[in-house]
């Protein structure tokens, strides 16, 4: 009945970019490493949306790899929550390679221009891996690609600015601890259920749940993962990694790569194991909620700090992880769909601040404030994106940011947390004074004598306009992210990872 | 037919075309077209709730069309229309779009159905319109925008607070008359206060209006506290102590406005005590009153604006508005002088003159309603009224000592637009069932009763005896340079005071705590130097191997918390 892409789309989505990575390299020409790698990463975007329309009532895609049926074969397993960040993913993703194409010109070596494409589009691969299977060591193994190829991207920097590596340097050491920690994790429950497939996991797990291996292995998978959210004190690879990474590679590593541990987080802590382990509530209520709200000040107010603006997006990225992490310590639906909403219009609007200041840096050459005096004229667009994208970092109604900020201030009053809501209204504020601040240097000030620049070309304006018109759409039509949310949130919520129905997919089984 | 138009759209389309234009002559007219368009879907639209949006599954009516809007509305594009004129010949962009934007969320906000599309534009009328009073580049007006704007942004602040707590009481987002029950609608009246002007709330007022440019002021004196008035007269007419709050709005900033010296600030303390007695008519609540005070909101926007327009002429031609520098100024500018004399004789309310028909309403309003003391109160502020405005400012602007300024008469678009307004001024005096069609209730009331006109007249004429009497016998207080410190004493003086004493405190024991932090630190990193090694080595690594010690002290934390409790 269904047609071959609608029956291997969950297949697809993930083997179209494997693949592309080494076609590039063996082509070898730059251009065609980009056209590879741009039609993989679209072709990867049009399945994500076309699965994501499929299970946004709840369905779920079983995917069985060569027809081996879980829990021995390997299982791709799509619901409404994966779904949606797969869509995220790879919408940024294809965004951000558009806007590579010219961003990467004045940052890499022209002979790094296929490499650069190569592990990119390995990266994009590694974290749409990880979103979409339904099996915990092929989970590491994905996230191993991206990791590794993310640790490459950074380090391409260093054409521009030495400390790209020792960020890179940091980020791999770190990274590679992380991963450790999450397979060791792993290994524990592993070793007491004698499954990685994650539904199966999910059966198994209630019997043994006062065992000391279980127990330990989920310490161990939420901080192995959480370094990779960067949860507020493990956060510290990340400014350094956003900050000197090439201007199209911060733009899809703040946008995604946080979101999709963030992802994995969720998936192990409500599907895998569930919300009513006491343990799990008490490492909520003692271990995550409190350093989320340490994250959501600390971390913006050392962003109000900042000189360079790639740095003060990062330490603003760790306050808007903090935001989600909180949304998931209320432990209710309105909380977790407001960390899912909040993923997104996080990635949107990060994403095109990101974009933005790429194209100041493109024509400047600098991210830091004092360079910028006076660019609103002259580079106008550039200047508005910032402004909008700013508006909805901090929350103003009519953007995407407001959505999510409501969303979870509704979940907070739902549960009564009263200070809790007070306190993301007050911790938006400080993002007030982090923007404002470029805002005044844009606008307010004069820009340098003899300073002649130009407004950044088509090729960056337009991906960053995209996203910027997409944080003012979805922040006045929000039914659409909250809609698929909430579904991902309630079925979340029920434990276990299954919905609606469950569709079996792939070849026949032998 | 054009009701998917909101008039405020227009502006914030053409605010955006504007800068955009090059040249100044093209500009300017598509300036003044904006309310002309703008006043189109106005006059086509039936009333009716339009362009209605849905979020999170409350409907919010961007475009709520019915009588009470209709008026405000109404007069925002007379006004804006008037100022803009009066504006022509300012080539600064950022003011033009400033005014642009200012008038078009102005517009947004009375034609607001729900309390969300309210903020919005409550808070675009704060941003847009400080830009106004910085036009003037001056640190002085620097200061004072930002005072302005943080008071402003408050507002803004509480009244979403207000509406957030109001949504989880009542479950409705709609901007209707609210209960006092309920504690959102106290933000809200709060937001509301800080934007009118009420007692003690009210120093921004006359702390900005006297410091943006001549064009400025003008602007700005048409919209901001009109907006607060409209959402007061929908959302708590007929709450009794505003009554009360009115009076005392009505009555105090009285003596400040006799013993100012910047005129264009006795006219903010002037338009302060107006304010008051649309404050009372929405007190009172009855339907004589609400059209009083609609009627006298019309009428003030007109003869405040022609006031402000006249007074800005003069410092537009002498470079002050101070009472002590000016006077004698009636022989090269009469037709200046001739307009301000009909916005003076309209705030005080002389008979054929559109003061007397709004004004009389609220105040027969209050008497029907059997509020004598207010009654009295506000019969005493408009024989106040003459005094401070109404004599003052054409007295010595344009008489009094000669100062021996010669300037030149006020340019002609100015003239045009203090022409046009004091016609407007005086066609309500003349033929007041114009203006009271339009009211939201249909009320049959006759301004020109021999008891009134009479009284009125009576009233006008001792006020003036009184005023000539003091300055005879050298009693009415000299215009001196002076700075008048009102009740913001306490945020200009005390709370600076005592802020500094409190950062100067904190920032002492904060210190302390940091250094003791950075010496526990500091004997932290010595010990992990000792332990791993030569310390160049241990300086280099440093970074990454302190996130790993987090990384470890977290997983000890994890493990801990995830193993209390087991057997």
């Amino acid at each position: 009945m269904l047609s071959f892409f609608s029956a291997h789309s969950p297949l697809l989505a993930i083997v179209i970019p494997l693949l592309a990575a080494p076609l590039c390299m063996v082509f070898g020409n730059k251009s065609v490493a980009f056209v590879i790698s741009f039609l993989a990463a679209a072709a990867s975007f049009a399945l994500s949306v076309f699965m994501l329309l499929w299970v946004k009532d709840g369905t779920v895609l079983s995917y069985h790899i060569g027809g081996w049926a879980p829990p021995l074969g390997i299982e791709y397993r799509v619901d409404t929550a994966n779904a949606f960040v797969l869509s995220i993913v790879s919408a940024i993703g294809m965004l951000a390679l558009s806007y590579a194409r010219t961003s990467i010109t004045t940052e890499i070596n022209e002979k790094h221009h296929t490499l650069f494409y190569a592990c990119f589009i390995m990266c994009f691969t590694g974290l749409m891996g990880v979103t979409i299977t339904g099996d915990a060591f092929n989970i590491f193994v994905f996230l191993e690609i991206s990791s590794l190829s993310t640790y490459t991207l950074v380090a391409l920097g260093a054409e521009k600015d030495k400390r790209a590596l020792s960020a890179a340097y940091d980020y791999l050491i770190l990274g590679t601890i992380g991963a450790t920690f999450f397979v060791i994790g792993l290994g524990f429950i592993y070793m007491a259920t004698g499954t990685l497939n994650l539904h199966d996991l999910s059966q198994r797990l209630p019997e043994i749940s006062d065992s000391r291996t279980v127990r330990a292995g989920f310490a161990l998978i939420v901080i192995g993962m959480g370094l990779k959210v960067a949860i507020y004190p493990l956060h510290r690879w990340l400014p350094g990694a956003y900050t000197y990474s090439p201007s199209a590679v911060s733009v899809f590593l703040a946008a995604t790569a946080t979101k999709v541990a963030l992802y994995v987080i969720i998936r192990f802590m409500f599907s895998v194991y569930s919300k009513d382990f006491a343990f799990e509530a008490i490492t909520f209520q003692y271990v995550i909620l409190p350093l989320a709200l340490i994250a959501m000040f600390a971390a913006a107010f050392v962003a109000a700090y900042q000189i360079n603006i790639k740095r003060m997006l990062a330490y603003s990225s760790v306050s808007q992880i903090g935001y989600m992490l909180l949304g998931l310590s209320i432990l209710n639906v309105e909380g977790v769909s407001g960390a899912f909403v909040h993923m997104f219009n996080h990635a949107i609007t990060k994403g095109a601040l990101f974009m933005a200041i790429g194209a100041i840096v493109f024509r400047t050459g600098s991210a830091l404030l004092p360079n910028m005096a006076g660019l609103g004229k002259q580079m106008p667009w550039t200047s508005a994106a910032i402004v909008v994208g700013g508006l909805s970092l901090i929350g103003i109604p009519g953007t995407a940011g407001f959505v999510s900020k409501w969303v979870l201030m509704s979940a907070a009053f739902e549960r009564e947390w009263w200070p809790i809501a007070l306190l993301i209204v007050a911790s938006s504020l400080i993002a007030v004074v982090y923007i404002w601040r470029v805002v005044e240097v844009l606008y307010l000030q004069a820009p340098a004598k003899e300073s002649v620049v130009q407004e950044a070309p088509l090729s960056l304006l337009v991906p960053t306009w995209i996203l910027i018109i997409a944080t003012i759409v979805f922040g006045l039509y929000a039914d659409f992210a909250i809609s698929i949310s909430t579904t991902a949130a309630e079925y979340i919520m029920q434990g276990g990872f299954g919905g609606k129905e469950v569709i079996i997919l792939g070849v026949e089984g032998r | 037919m054009f009701e998917w138009l909101h008039p405020a759209l227009i502006y914030l389309a053409a605010a955006l075309l504007v800068p955009l234009v090059p040249n100044r002559k093209a500009r300017a007219f598509l300036i003044l077209l904006v309310p002309i368009v703008g006043i189109i879907p106005l006059l086509t639209t039936p009333f009716g709730d339009y362009l209605q949006l849905s979020l999170f599954g409350e409907t919010l009516t961007t475009f709520r069309f019915d009588k009470l809007s209709f008026v405000f509305s109404l007069v925002f594009s007379l006004a804006a229309f008037l100022s803009l004129i009066y504006a022509w010949h300012v080539r600064d962009t950022m003011q033009q779009v400033a005014a642009l934007l200012y008038s078009g969320s102005a517009m947004g906000a009375v034609l607001a159905g729900d309390l969300i599309t309210l903020f919005v534009w409550w808070e675009g009328t704060a941003i847009a319109s400080v830009f106004l009073i910085w036009a003037r580049r001056t640190e002085g007006s620097y200061q004072t925008g930002m005072r302005y704007l943080i008071i402003q942004i408050t507002s803004g602040v509480v009244l979403l607070a207000g509406a957030a707590i109001h949504y989880r009481e009542t479950g409705s987002l709609a901007f209707e008359a609210f209960s006092l029950e309920n504690v959102g609608a106290w933000f809200i009246l709060l937001s509301f206060g800080i934007k009118c002007a009420f007692p003690l709330l009210h120093n921004w007022l006359q702390d900005s209006y006297p410091s943006a440019t001549v064009t400025g002021t003008v602007i700005l004196s048409a919209f901001t506290t009109k907006i607060a008035i409209y959402s007061l007269a929908r959302g708590y007419a007929g709450t009794d102590f505003l009554i009360v709050i009115g009076a005392t709005m009505a009555l105090f900033p009285i003596f400040f406005a006799v013993i100012e010296n910047d005129l264009r600030r006795v006219l903010a303390y002037s338009m302060n005590s107006q304010l008051g007695f649309m404050v009372v008519g929405i007190g009172v609540g009855t339907d004589l009153a609400i059209n009083g005070t609609v009627a006298h909101a019309f009428s003030s926007v007109l003869y405040k604006a022609l006031l402000f327009m006249s007074v800005g002429a003069v410092l537009f031609r002498t470079g002050t508005a101070k009472g002590s520098e000016l006077g004698g100024l009636y022989k090269t500018m009469p037709l200046t002088m001739v307009f301000c004399v009909i916005g003076a004789a309209s705030i005080s309310a002389f008979p054929l003159f559109s003061g007397f028909v709004s004004k009389s309403m609220i105040l027969s309003a209050a008497a029907q309603e059997g509020h004598f003391v207010t009654w009295a109160i506000l019969l005493f502020a408009s024989a106040a009224v003459l005094h401070h405005s109404g004599i003052k400012i054409p007295y010595f602007a344009f008489y009094g000592r000669d100062s021996g300024k010669r300037p030149a008469e006020a340019p002609r678009n100015m003239l045009l637009a203090m022409g046009l307004t004091a016609f407007l001024c005086i066609a309500i005096g003349v033929w007041p069932n114009a203006l009271y069609s339009v009211l939201p209730f249909d009320v049959s009331y006759n301004p020109y009763s021999t008891t009134h006109v009479i009284t009125q007249i009576q009233l006008l004429f001792f006020s003036a005896i009184a005023f000539a009497a003091l300055i005879r016998m050298g009693l009415f207080p000299r215009q001196v340079r002076s700075v008048i410190l009102d009740t913001d004493w306490i945020y200009r003086k005390l709370l600076p005071a005592i802020i500094s004493f409190v950062v100067l405190f904190v920032s002492a024991v904060w210190s302390e705590i940091v250094r003791g932090f950075n010496n526990t630190i500091t004997a932290v990193q010595n010990t992990l130097a000792n332990f791993y090694g030569p310390e160049g080595r241990v300086a280099r690594v440093q970074p990454t191997g302190y996130m790993v010690l987090w990384l470890a002290i977290l997983l000890g934390a994890a493990l801990i918390v995830n193993l209390v409790g087991l057997p």
